[in-house]
This record gives C-alpha cells, structure tokens and sequence, in this order.
C-alpha cells in the first residue's frame, strides 16, 4: 500500500464504528500495541551528513530497511543515531520517497549505483514515479545493451576454449573468430582471396578480347578463353562448397545456421554453378542459365563476413526499413501523379515517345531526380508546362527535405514508442496494482492461517504472525471486523472455485459430512482439473493405507520447503536469530493439523498448482508466498 | 402586414447583406483573427488554476483543542499526516474513495466510502477539511457512547432526515457487502443484504412503523451487550 494509506489507517479504522451495530457476529478483539505510540525525531547520519525525519514516515514503508527493524543493526548507541555508510547524495532521493511516495530518478547518476543503493534499501525500482520513470528505463536499457555488447565482445575475443570443447565446437569458433589459431587465419585469408578472384573473373569474364583469327566480331574474353575461366569458376566454388559444408557441419544450431542471412548468401553464390552443371546444353533453357550467372555477383556480399563496416551499413538499412519505405511509398505517388498528367498531356502528339503511363514513368523519374537524360521531351505546351512543374516539384521533393524528413521522422519514431512505452507501462502498473490486492489479500489469509485472529497471549502465538508489523495487525484486524459484520470469510479465488465446484457436482459426496469437514474449508478433491477429482474419487475409496500416510508426509516435507524457501526469500525479519524457532512454530501447527485428519484419506493438493505469488514489490510484504496451507488441511469427505 | 423595423430576420425574403463594419466584426473569421492576436484571457486559464490554488487552513490548534478531545500532540501528528496527504487542505470524494478501497482489496468500497464521506462532510461541501476529520474521528474514538451511536445513525440516514427506512438501511447494507468481494466463505448470496436489513429492522424497529429514529435505535442498542462491549474495541486507535 501506498504511504499515505498508512497515514489513513486509523481513520479507516475508526470507521468501523459504523459496522458495529450491524454485526452479525461479536467483534474481535483488536491488537495491543506495546509500543509507544508517541511519535519521535530520528537521527540518520549517511557518511556524515545527517538527517533527521519523523519515526512515522519511515514506517510507511514497513518493508524496506528503513521501515523494518532492519534499521536496528546500523543504530549506533554512543552517538544515538542510525548510521549509514553510503552514498549521502542519493540517500536525499531515497529518504524523499519516504517523504512523498515518490521515487524520483536523479538524472545526473549513474544508473547502476542508484540501483546498488535501492537494493541496499530495499526499495523496488518500480516503484519510480512515471516523471522519471521513462528517463530511468531508457537509461538502464542502455546501460543494458552496452553491457551485453561488452560481454559479447569478451566472448569474442581470444579466451582460450574449455579443454574438453569438442572437435565441432572448435571448428565453429575457428570459422567465427578467425584470430583464434594460424588454421583458422589462413582459411580466413584464403576465402577472402578466392572471392575476390571470382568476383574480378566474373568482370573480366565480359570485357571484349581481340577476336581469334578468322574473326572480325569482338569477342568476350569469356568465350575467348573459356576453359581457363571455368577452371577457376569451378576452383572457386569448389572452395565456397567446401567452406559452406564446414560451417553448416561446426554450427551449434543447424536450423539457425540455414535460416541467416549470410547461409543464404552462400547458397545463391554457388547455386549457379552447379545448376549450370546438371542443365543441359539445350537452347531453350540456356537464357535461363544466363539469368542465373548474375546471381554469381552475390558472392561479393560474401565480403561482409571480412569487413565490419558492410555488416554496419545492412545493419542501418534495416532499421530504417520503414522511413525508407515511407518516402518511396510517397515517391511513388508523385510518379504515377505526373505519369498520368504527362500522359495525357502528350496524348494527341505524333510520334511521341510517352506512349503510355508506365512509359511515362521513366520521363517521371529522370525528370524528378534532374537527371534529364533528353531521351523523352515533351512538345505539347501543355506536356511542357507540367514538365516544368515536375521538375521544380523533383527538386523539391528529393533534394530539400530528406533530412527534414528525416528528422521527423526520427521524431515520429519516438513519438511512437513512447505512446508504445505509456501502454506497456500502463498494463505494468495495473498488473501491479493487482498483485498488490492479491498481495494484501493473501497476507490476511495466511495471518487467518497463523491464528494471528485468536486471542493471543504472548507465549502460544507463533513468532511469524507477532513479528509482522503493527500496521498489518491493524489492517487485519479492520478486515476481521468486516467479516463478523457480515458473517462471512475472506478467501482466495482458487478456494472459492474449489467450493463452487463442490457444492455443484460433489455435493452428494459432501452429504455424509464428518464433524471435521464443518470447520474450515473442506471440499472433494483437488483445486484445478475435474479430471483429476474423478480419478481422486475413485482412488479415496480405498481404504487409508501406510501409503496414504507417507503421502502426506512426503508432501508436507515438500511443503515446508518450499515454504522455508519462500520465507528465506520474501520475509526480511527472518535475518533475525531467532529465524528458525519461528518457521517451527508455524510449521508444527499445521503439521499437527494435517495429523488429525488422517482417518479420512487426504486430499492430495499439488503444490505446483498454486504459483507462488511473487513477493510483493516493495509495496506490502508478504511473509510467505501463496501456498495456502488450509490447502493441505482439506479433507475429502465420504 | 406591416413591415417590421428595419432588419428583422425571417421575413422570408433574402436581404441583401450589407458590408457595414457590425456585420464585418461579427464574421466569425474576423473574430477569430482578433482572437489570436489578442492576449489571452483571464477565463480560459483560470478555471483551470482554480482548483489546484484552492487551499484550505485549518482553524488554529487551541481551537481544535477546545472542538475535540485530542491532545496536543495527537492533534499535530494528525495533521501532519493529513497535510502530507492532501497539501491543499482539502480531501474531495474521489481521493476518499480510492484511499478507503486500498483497505479492502478484494471487494468494491466505493459505494460505502461514498456514505462515509457524506458522513463526515458535516457542511456538505463536496469535501473534507481536516476540521471535519479530527472532529469526526474525536467523535469515533473518544467519544461517549451515546455519541458514537449518534454517528451511526447519522451514516445510516442517508437523506439526513432523522429517520433510517428500510431502503436507506439496504443501500447501506449492499454497501458493506460489496466490500466483501466475490471470494468469501461462504458466498454471498443475493439476498443476504436483504436478509441482513430484515433482521436489523425486527431488532431495532419496536413500534414496527417501517423506520428507526434515532431513539429507537440508542435504546435498543443499549439494550444489547454485543453492541455496548465492542464499542469500546477502537479507543486506542490514536
């Protein structure tokens, strides 16, 4: 709950007043509280410079150190204060949020020590308020990010392999880091050469050689000498081959391997070849194979995997995908708009070369980009006269605003995820604000759980429900109110379906009731599945056996560790001494509850079935996690 | 007919406009341009401040001292946590609201803290200055019983016409159980407030006239010791 909930808490409960003479049921008693309710000045000293603040606005947050009794370990006697030694510029924000209920981001530090000092505090980082909160995500993103880029780049360079890495996972590193071993280096280097080979023959392949004699006709060298040029055709994809098989061979992930980018590459770079091999010599198909060699020139984006910057610039392309599509998009319309009109224009001209719209679109383009080739003029007045705005128009709308457009749509882009980043805060604060309901409900369920309702006297009260915070004495108390008032229990969802589907469908089982199935929650069987209910049904028939017993215990045992687990992890009292006498108490009380109702087979609740609420972030504290323990008290009745 | 004065409308005849500097100013272009061109006004944005400048004061501490049965101190921490609250001074329904939900989580306390709030914003003003709140809670806690039952009453009669009707007390009543939520043992069922109204009217209704007055229902509370012993329950509150 929020701090100023806290504040209201009295008058809430003073409220109750008006319950009083509607109960059905008597009031319970209400908590003693021992300490003295005068509030007082505390003294913090944070390396030496020194705060003073109400006790009461620390306890608005009971589960953080300052809230906690944590505080008392840095209470030092001589000096009568509590002292701290952290950062005091940034103890300022966090002792603000104790005073405002917000958490402000100090946009001058660093953003790991401002964690570092929240988890000392044990103060929650959501709990930032949204004024800084898009500043604070933005910044741990980064830092994030840069880390990740870091540890990468470690990962990248020369640390020797596990010895007992296998043959495989050597090769794989040997093809990705080529700085590893000479093998790796050479192979690198080796490839590299072979692919600009091929890529300089494939040029060269077209450049007009002095004709044979006989012949007057210029012909390609790569007719001229063609032999010559499909033995280093063949060398070079021989080489690609084999270089493609090793990497498909070393790759951790094979699928993965196939789907990149750089696969692909691969594959059309070398295709060619071999499908030229198994085509054959045949007239009709031969324009085909022509078609094909192009994709030979692929092979130059082999280079990518030798040079940084190409992997940059693909990098860039495609993250600006969707500006550059824009702008075509709305170049596009400018074309066709101008096509049209100059169609149209230059439609009754004899001999005109705008012959039709899509025609038209080469005059468009050259026109609007100021080429001006002069291969299609217009004659009409007309066609001259749109011409001549076409052009203007080019220049305006390719030479001017590209970076204008640029920018806004850099701006646009923000604009955007911001409004993506409000909606998944927005769902991030809703989901927060029902774990907290769930949280403070299950809090008040497991403290009904711990007898935290009965009237207690000091001794027999288990130590985990006297050392919750006076505050969540009170509110439970308010809640107890409630329920006398209308006579009926709080319980949580899972229960209330579990009852719901017992009074529906196993409701002649209930019928024959045993005494102990009137107290408390007893149902049929099992929370989730029905499926499972009928096979437990039938299953309960038979008689209890040593099986049955040793059942409950090994999911009792399983239960008090996963409890003993949730409590080291959510409860921060539990740095106390006495940490284990309290667990035991606990756990003794349900354990001797769990005995009693042995002679009716037990109902066999799966501990997985509930997920352990997570513990409540910094906003109310949740002693256990939500296994319910009336869970395994359940008793199926027949 | 007689023609009337000169420029009346709807005469049916279409007049021809005429380009005099009235109708120019009245052109909604015109106005427009002016507009702009003009410094702002002091309405728009005033209304806007209006809220947030609205402060309140309470009346000084010897006073409250005299109102209620707070002490000194009590009264400062009070306040204090009030003003740390609520800087202006001021609590208005909806903050009410949403502070007495956060106490009851599972259920749905709008309703019922719609009622408190009329409960204790004694001038019916639309909101809760901290003289109204340290006065109702002097009342809650500190008060004698007779008084309590008086703020009782007062919460139950709705309209604040001296008597509790039954549609009054079912208002309530759904109030309270709403507060409970869909997750309770054993489940509300629909009728349980009307159940619950019945049993309070046979109680506290004697000359089963369809209301409870005020006397009424103090001297049938009196009566039950249930009621009597648990007012004492939330003394130590402060």
């Amino acid at each position: 709950m929020a701090a100023g909930v806290a504040t209201w808490l009295p008058f809430a409960r003073a409220a109750a007043v008006g319950w009083l003479p509607l109960a059905k049921k008597s009031m319970p008693k209400p908590p003693v509280d021992k300490k003295s309710r005068n509030d007082e000045i505390l003294f913090v000293n944070v390396s030496g410079l020194r705060f003073q603040t109400w006790k009461n606005t620390l306890d608005r947050y009971p589960d953080t150190l300052l809230g906690s009794s944590e505080k008392e370990f840095f209470y030092n006697e001589d000096t009568q204060e509590y002292f701290f030694d952290r950062d005091p510029e940034m103890f300022r924000h966090i002792l603000n949020f104790y005073r405002t209920g917000k958490l402000h981001y100090p946009r001058h530090e660093c953003i790991q020590a401002f964690d570092e000092e929240l988890a000392f505090y044990g103060i929650v980082p959501e709990i930032i308020g949204d004024c800084c909160m898009e500043e604070y995500r933005d910044r741990k993103k980064e830092n994030q990010e840069r880390l990740a880029e870091d540890t990468e780049a470690e990962m990248a360079t020369d640390i020797p392999l596990p010895p007992d890495s296998t043959s495989r996972e050597r090769l794989w590193r040997a093809f990705e880091n080529p700085h590893t071993s000479t093998m790796a280096l050479v192979f690198y280097y080796v490839t590299g050469f072979f692919i600009a080979v091929s890529v300089i023959a494939n040029v060269v392949e077209t450049v007009p050689c002095r004709p044979p004699k006989g012949s007057v006709k210029d012909l390609p060298c790569g007719e001229k000498y063609s032999l010559a040029f499909f033995c280093m055709d063949t060398a070079c994809v021989l080489i690609f081959t084999f270089e493609y098989l090793m990497r498909l061979f070393a790759a951790p992930s094979r699928c993965k391997f196939m789907r990149s980018v750089m696969s692909v590459i691969d594959v059309v770079a070398i295709m060619p070849y071999y499908i030229g091999l198994v085509m054959p010599e045949n007239e009709d198909v031969s324009g085909a194979f022509v078609t094909l060699r192009v994709f030979r020139v692929f092979r130059i984006f082999k280079f990518s995997r030798h040079s940084q910057g190409l992997r940059i610039l693909g990098y860039t392309l495609k993250s600006c995908a969707s500006e550059l599509g824009f702008l075509l998009f709305s170049l596009t319309m400018a074309i066709i708009i101008f096509a049209t009109v100059m169609y149209y224009a230059e439609k009754g001209t004899k001999g005109t070369n705008f012959t039709s719209i899509p025609a038209s679109f080469w005059y468009t383009i050259v026109t609007m980009t100021t080429l001006g080739y002069g291969d299609m003029v217009p004659n009409t007045i007309a066609g001259k006269i749109f011409g001549s705005i076409c052009s203007l128009s080019g220049v305006l709308v390719i030479a001017l605003p590209v970076p204008v457009i640029v920018s806004n749509f850099s701006r646009i882009y923000h604009q955007n995820q911001r409004a993506d980043k409000m909606r998944a805060q927005q769902k991030v604060r809703l989901a927060r604000i029902r774990l907290a309901k769930k949280g403070t409900t299950n809090a008040f369920l497991q403290y009904k759980e711990d007898g935290g309702l009965q009237d207690r006297d000091s001794d027999s009260t288990a130590l985990c429900v006297k050392n919750r915070s006076s505050f969540e004495h009170q509110h439970h108390h308010l809640l107890h109110c409630l329920e006398k008032t209308t006579n009926h229990e709080f319980t949580d969802e899972l229960t209330y379906s579990e009852v719901c589907m017992t009074e529906s469908v196993g409701y002649r089982t209930s019928r024959s009731t045993s005494l102990s199935s009137q107290q408390g929650l007893s149902s049929s069987c099992c929370p989730r599945r029905p499926k499972r209910r009928a096979i437990r049904l039938a299953n309960s028939t038979v008689s209890v056996s040593r099986g049955s017993v040793q059942e409950l215990d090994m999911l009792h045992v399983q239960k008090v560790a996963h409890q003993r687990l949730s409590v080291c992890a959510s409860s921060r009292s539990s740095l106390n001494a006495r940490s284990e006498d309290l667990k035991l108490n606990c756990d003794d009380r349900d354990f001797t509850a769990a005995i009693i109702s042995i002679p009716t087979p037990p109902a066999n609740t799966p501990d997985e079935s509930l997920p352990p609420s997570p513990a409540v972030p910094g906003i109310l504290r949740n002693s256990r996690s939500g296994s319910f323990t009336h869970e395994t008290v359940k008793i199926s009745s027949l | 007919m007689e023609p009337g004065p000169g420029g009346q409308k709807g005469s049916g005849k279409w007049q021809r406009p005429r380009f005099t500097r009235k109708a120019l100013m009245r052109c909604c272009l015109v106005k427009w341009i002016l507009a702009s061109a003009a410094p702002q006004g002091p309405d728009s944005s005033d209304s806007d401040l209006e809220l947030s400048t609205v402060r309140h004061q309470p009346e000084g501490l010897e006073q409250l001292q005299a109102q209620t049965k707070f002490t000194k101190k009590e009264l400062q921490s009070l306040y204090r946590g009030f003003k740390n609250e609520c800087p202006s001074g001021l609590v208005d329904e909806e903050t009410f609201k949403t502070i007495y939900s956060q106490f009851f989580p599972q259920g749905d306390a709008t309703t019922y803290a719609h009622f408190l709030f009329n409960a204790f914003d004694v001038d019916r003003n639309g909101s809760i200055r901290f003289e109204d709140f340290v006065i109702g809670l002097s009342v809650l806690l500190r008060g004698s019983v007779t008084e309590k039952l008086n703020w009782a009453f007062n919460l139950y009669d709705i309209n604040k016409d001296g008597y509790i009707t039954k549609e009054e007390m079912l208002a309530i009543m759904k109030s309270i159980y709403d507060m409970m939520g869909r997750y309770t043992y054993p489940t509300v069922r629909d009728d349980a407030p009307s159940e619950h109204v019945e049993k309070f009217f046979q109680k506290m209704d004697r000359n089963r006239d369809g209301v409870v007055t005020i006397d009424e229902f103090i001297e049938t509370c009196q009566k039950d010791e249930n009621i009597m012993s648990s007012m004492q329950l939330f003394e130590n509150v402060i």
